[in-house]
């Protein structure tokens, strides 16, 4: 609520892999609906720190803060989970075989074998379905396990990749109907029986899938496998499918690579148009210096893991230390 | 890696599921035709007494076929999510089979040949819906408790422990039933015929086909055109990707599982219903053949599961109607060779990891 709505946090970030440190201590904000560029030579740490965003890498130290997601250094007493999870069947069945021991009837120890039985799988059901409650109810143990993937797309994260990831065996249309996956509730009982929360929700996520392709200029090519598109309609419906599940905030990860100048002005505009029209915040991870200037609010430079400088594309332009990253020690 | 669009890329999926009606329909009848012509060619039948003979094995032959097409996509499509050949899988269809037995037994005592149809069909359907959630969820419990910690280990981890969990599950079988056969009451009369043309075709070879077609095209339309199928099919191309478009890995992981012990419990069912008996080590038999027919058709591909599942009952079948039936695993991998030589990924299989 508070320092001008920010949408997300970065607390002092470190992300080691062994003894390399590919992010180091980085403190870094983004405010509602602006687009923030994340720039820096290659193996700045860019993308590893994209990732710990994204919920794939848990950071080695510090936090982020997400709308109301942490994602915290270390998954606290998960190991507990498993163990809850056989606790309860175990005590019946250790129950039930002392009983049967002490030579209770038979018909009490075959009950007793059935309720041990029933419990294993009611447990195993919580275990698989992980509703909210049963996560309060862990929370109320201790136990956290740090946010996944998944669960940050919930919060309202969408991203795309530096090297094209769709689903190439798929439509355009059903690439985007994957995106929206988490944003439906239809289970496996409304597709067996087809229930009419199903059969709307289809019709639904068709409708949305061909508007959200006809916003990032796909029209028609709903019908298409993802691997016959053009490597610039690919990238466009990358980010059809990360607009999919409504995200607050867009992590691109150099949109524009691979692109001709034609292309890159192209989506320069779209990137502009999302914010404008959909009030999204753009993250973005860009190397051609154009786009970053002619769109950014604000710029933060990364070299060696290190946020080395953080302001306005003008103050960026202007900073002797992102020169020297960039061109190496001046020759004077 | 340059992609072609062509303008026909996308056959109407409608018209694309009639040439494959098609296909088989058209492969059944050839395969009829020609064990007839074998069988007065090799088996000593003369023309005439020979078709009805060819007519009554084709039958059967797709029943066994659709007995081994469902356990063949437990198999295919777990490897399609995880890249796990679960060897266990056979064995969950072992565990369906006898939980199956002791449902109708518990109800029916041993008796075979229930003719009252109301009567049978409240069994037949109490059965089904008895067995397909446990084993469902037994094996769901199997991915969470033995597979889901070894995600991240090395693939021959998992493997093995998987070849682990088949002979735990075995042994249970064996301390629990002991090691002979165990008698599985028939409740579908097996004398229930249809004259066709002097043949008598088997209506159990009938309801178990059309059983096991209606379940194979529930999972088709599940896969194709829900929400979750689409997350399955996304899960299995891109593990990170579909993570982070908001599916969660291990819920859709759960649920291949799930899906996989369901139609491995109706096939155990079925198997009790044909065969009248079961036994601890039905699912190594069965399942191997299964995991061949899987093989054959292209591991991690569906449709090619089930064409695997046919084409390895047509096989096994020609060979015992025509007398040879000691010959039938030989000819199984025999053929299974000779499509792996020409055809390295199977009939229907696509070469996977090349993931860009």
């Amino acid at each position: 609520m508070t320092a001008a709505a920010e949408v997300l946090r970065a607390k002092k970030v470190t992300k080691r892999f062994g003894g390399l440190v590919a992010v180091n201590a980085i403190d870094f904000t983004i405010p509602e609906k602006s687009i923030v560029s994340l720039i820096g030579p290659n193996g700045a740490g860019k993308t590893t720190f994209f990732n710990i965003i994204a919920g794939i890498y848990d950071p080695t130290d510090g936090a982020i803060e997400f709308r109301d997601l942490t994602m915290i250094a270390h998954a606290r007493r998960a190991w507990m989970e498993p163990v809850l999870w056989v606790a309860i069947p175990a005590v019946l069945g250790i129950l039930t075989a002392l009983i049967g021991v002490a030579g209770a009837p038979q018909g009490t120890v075959i009950l007793g074998i059935f309720i041990t039985i029933l419990a294993l799988l009611a447990s195993l059901v919580t275990g698989v379905a992980r509703g909210p409650a049963y996560q309060r109810f862990l929370a109320r143990f201790g136990i956290f396990r740090s946010a996944r993937p998944n669960d940050m797309v919930v919060a309202g994260l969408g991203r795309t990749f530096q090297n094209i990831r769709l689903f190439q065996n798929m439509t355009a249309l059903e690439n985007v109907q994957v995106g929206m996956h988490s944003r439906l509730r239809a289970g496996w009982y409304d597709a067996l029986l087809s229930t009419p929360r199903n059969r709307h929700e289809e019709a639904f996520s068709r409708a949305r899938a061909e508007e959200l392709l006809e916003l990032v200029g796909l029209r028609g090519e709903g019908a298409n496998l993802a691997k016959n598109l053009p490597y610039g309609d690919q990238r466009r419906l990358e980010i059809a499918r990360a607009l999919a599940s409504n995200p607050v905030l867009l992590l691109l990860d150099e949109p524009t690579a691979g692109m001709n100048p034609n292309e890159t002005a192209g989506l320069t505009a779209l990137i502009g148009r999302l914010r404008r029209d959909l009030g999204l915040t753009i993250l973005l991870i860009e190397h051609d210096m154009k786009v970053v200037m002619g769109i950014s609010d604000r710029v933060t430079v990364l070299d060696h893991g290190e946020k080395i400088a953080e302001g306005t594309p003008e103050e960026i332009r202007r900073d002797p230390k992102v020169i020297e990253a960039y061109l190496g020690a001046p020759a004077e | 890696m340059t992609a072609i669009a062509s303008p026909a890329a996308q056959p109407n999926p409608l018209s694309r599921g009639i040439r494959m009606t098609v296909i088989a329909v058209v492969a059944v009848v050839a395969y009829m035709l020609i064990l007839w012509v074998l069988l007065f060619g090799l088996g000593g039948r003369t023309v005439a007494n020979a078709f009805p003979e060819a007519l009554q094995q084709t039958v059967n032959a797709l029943s066994i076929g659709a007995i081994y097409a469902l356990i063949a996509l437990g198999y295919t499509m777990v490897y399609g999510i995880i890249e796990l050949i679960n060897f266990a899988h056979g064995d969950i269809f072992m565990l369906g089979a006898f939980l199956a037995t002791v449902f109708i037994a518990g109800i029916t005592g041993n008796n075979d040949a229930v003719t009252n149809i109301p009567l049978l069909i409240v069994l037949l359907l109490g059965a089904l819906v008895f067995t397909m959630p446990i084993i469902g969820l037994l094996n769901v419990g199997i991915e969470r408790a033995v597979y889901r910690p070894l995600r991240h280990a090395p693939r021959l981890a998992p493997l093995i422990t998987a070849v682990g969990v088949s002979f735990i599950l075995q042994n249970v079988a064996l301390t629990i039933a002991g090691s002979g056969d165990r008698k599985s009451p028939q409740i579908f009369p097996l004398d229930w015929t249809i004259p066709i043309g002097g043949a008598q075709v088997s209506i159990l070879s009938i309801f178990i086909f059309v059983l096991a077609m209606l379940l194979m095209l529930a999972l088709q339309a599940f896969v194709s055109r829900t929400r979750l199928g689409r997350a399955m099919r996304a899960t299995a191309q891109d593990q990170e990707a579909s993570a982070l478009m908001g599916v969660d890995a291990n819920q859709t992981i759960s649920l291949t599982f799930l899906i996989g012990g369901v139609l491995a419990a109706a096939a155990g069912l079925v198997w009790g219903l044909r065969f009248g008996f079961v036994r601890f080590d039905l699912g190594f038999n069965s399942g191997l053949k299964a995991f061949t027919a899987a093989v054959l058709g292209g591991i991690g591909n569906i449709t090619g599961a089930v064409i695997g599942g046919f084409i390895i009952g047509f096989i096994e079948n020609g060979a015992a109607s025509l007398g040879y039936s000691r010959w039938s695993e030989f000819l199984v991998f025999v053929i299974l060779t000779l499509v792996l030589l020409f055809k390295p990924t199977g009939i229907l299989g696509q070469l996977t990891g090349d993931r860009a």
